[in-house]
């Protein structure tokens, strides 16, 4: 699912600079399982930049919403009624349902209080792991089901390059975190299968082009449009 | 500059298992504890949620702190503990406004230990005596309709 991490509160601050009446709107969908902009995190938002507001001796109106999905047009009808009743929006969907907003209100001030970061798979419970890069072209079943474009940190097609070691990347996450090799984890899973004669298959260079290399991507299902 | 004369204004969440019946004890024992605080009886401290902290302080209350069962006797296993980490989260977010963390907590007490209630309640009116009145305290004017606030979002989805 898509994750994201709420900005900080002081980059929020500056982006309301002088303004008064905002409508803090929460995403019911990937955001909130992720424990990072549904409703109840919305409700904290508006709470806090109310107690800032509060502790400034400043005069504000802050409330939030929620919408069950900010990126379905149908779900925004839902919130549209109060959406009107605000000059600004600040969105905690991820970067598509801020999108929607903004396109479907489009006279509404919409701010993103949200950074999208990545498509991650929950591992345990409120830890996620980058999984996918939607790449438009998957690789997976040469890889023993283990991505190379998100979890090699070179996004290597033919690994593992010299900086594997013991099995972990040369690269550290930005907490100093281990980061485990990808392709040390490919290689291992491939011998375990008895497959390892994939490893010796040389992949020739990914057709970025199928990814946003090649420019805005869209999706169109003929057989399901209505008729 | 803190204010020593003033009389805060304190919201306690206290589990029904332990803190509630420890407060019921100690008005028993006849001890004295300050009338500052007030009390919001939850099923569990499992049930406090961040936003319920942070309501009161919005609403002006001066200190909220969250009472629950000894670690590893919670009546519903992990309440207690799940109370702690908001109250800690909660922290952080009062740091990032600027406010005094300490004026959230969270305690540990069993319903025998009615003298410990009467100790935490002391001791942390003492604390936000120390600290003075909340910034978002405004005018000033009475808290009487903060429990009557909180405890209806605290109570929202309870089943009666």
């Amino acid at each position: 699912m898509i994750t994201a991490e709420r900005k900080p509160l002081d980059e929020l601050l500056a982006m309301l600079e002088g303004k008064d009446k905002v409508l803090v709107a929460g995403c019911d969908t990937c955001v909130a399982v992720c424990l990072t902009g549904g409703e109840k995190e919305a409700e904290i938002l508006a709470s806090e930049l109310r107690i800032k507001a509060k502790a400034d001796g400043r005069s504000v109106q802050i409330e939030h919403t929620s919408a069950i999905r900010q990126c379905e047009w149908e779900y925004l009808d839902m919130i549209a009624g109060k959406v009107a009743e605000f000059p600004v929006v600040l969105s905690m969907a991820c970067g598509i349902g801020i999108q929607s907003m903004a396109e479907k209100f489009a006279d509404t001030y919409v701010l993103p209080a949200v950074n999208t970061n990545m498509l991650g798979m929950p591992q345990e419970h409120a830890v996620w792991l980058e999984r996918c890069g939607a790449c438009g072209d998957c690789v997976l079943a040469d890889t023993g089901g283990i991505c190379p474009v998100v979890r090699c940190s070179k996004s290597l097609m033919n690994g593992p390059c010299g900086g594997s070691h013991a099995g972990l990347c040369e690269v550290t996450g930005p907490n100093k975190e281990e980061i485990p090799c990808a392709w040390a984890l490919i290689y291992d899973k491939l011998m375990a299968q008895g497959r390892q004669e994939k490893l010796m298959e040389i992949t020739p260079p990914k057709d970025w082009s199928k990814s946003s290399s090649g420019g805005p991507r869209k999706m169109v299902r003929e057989e399901a449009k209505p008729v | 500059m803190a204010d020593h004369d003033f009389e805060p204004e304190i919201i306690v969440f206290a589990c029904h298992y332990c803190a509630y019946a420890a407060a019921d004890l100690a008005g028993s024992m006849r001890l004295q504890y300050p009338t500052n605080i007030r009390m919001i009886k939850l099923p569990c401290t499992g049930k406090l949620e961040i936003i319920h902290l942070l309501k009161a302080l919005e609403a002006g209350a001066d200190g909220v702190y969250a009472a629950g069962c000894m670690e590893g006797e919670c009546h519903y296993l992990k309440g207690n503990l799940w109370a702690r980490k908001r109250v800690e989260y909660a922290k952080t977010l009062l740091v990032e406004l600027g406010i005094e963390p300490e004026r959230v907590e969270m305690y540990n007490m069993s319903s025998a230990m009615g003298a410990r209630f009467a100790e935490v309640a002391n001791e942390f009116t003492e604390r936000i005596r120390q600290l003075g009145p909340s910034p978002l305290r405004g005018d000033g004017a009475a808290l009487d309709v903060v429990p009557a606030t909180v405890a209806a979002t605290a109570e929202e989805g309870q089943p009666t």
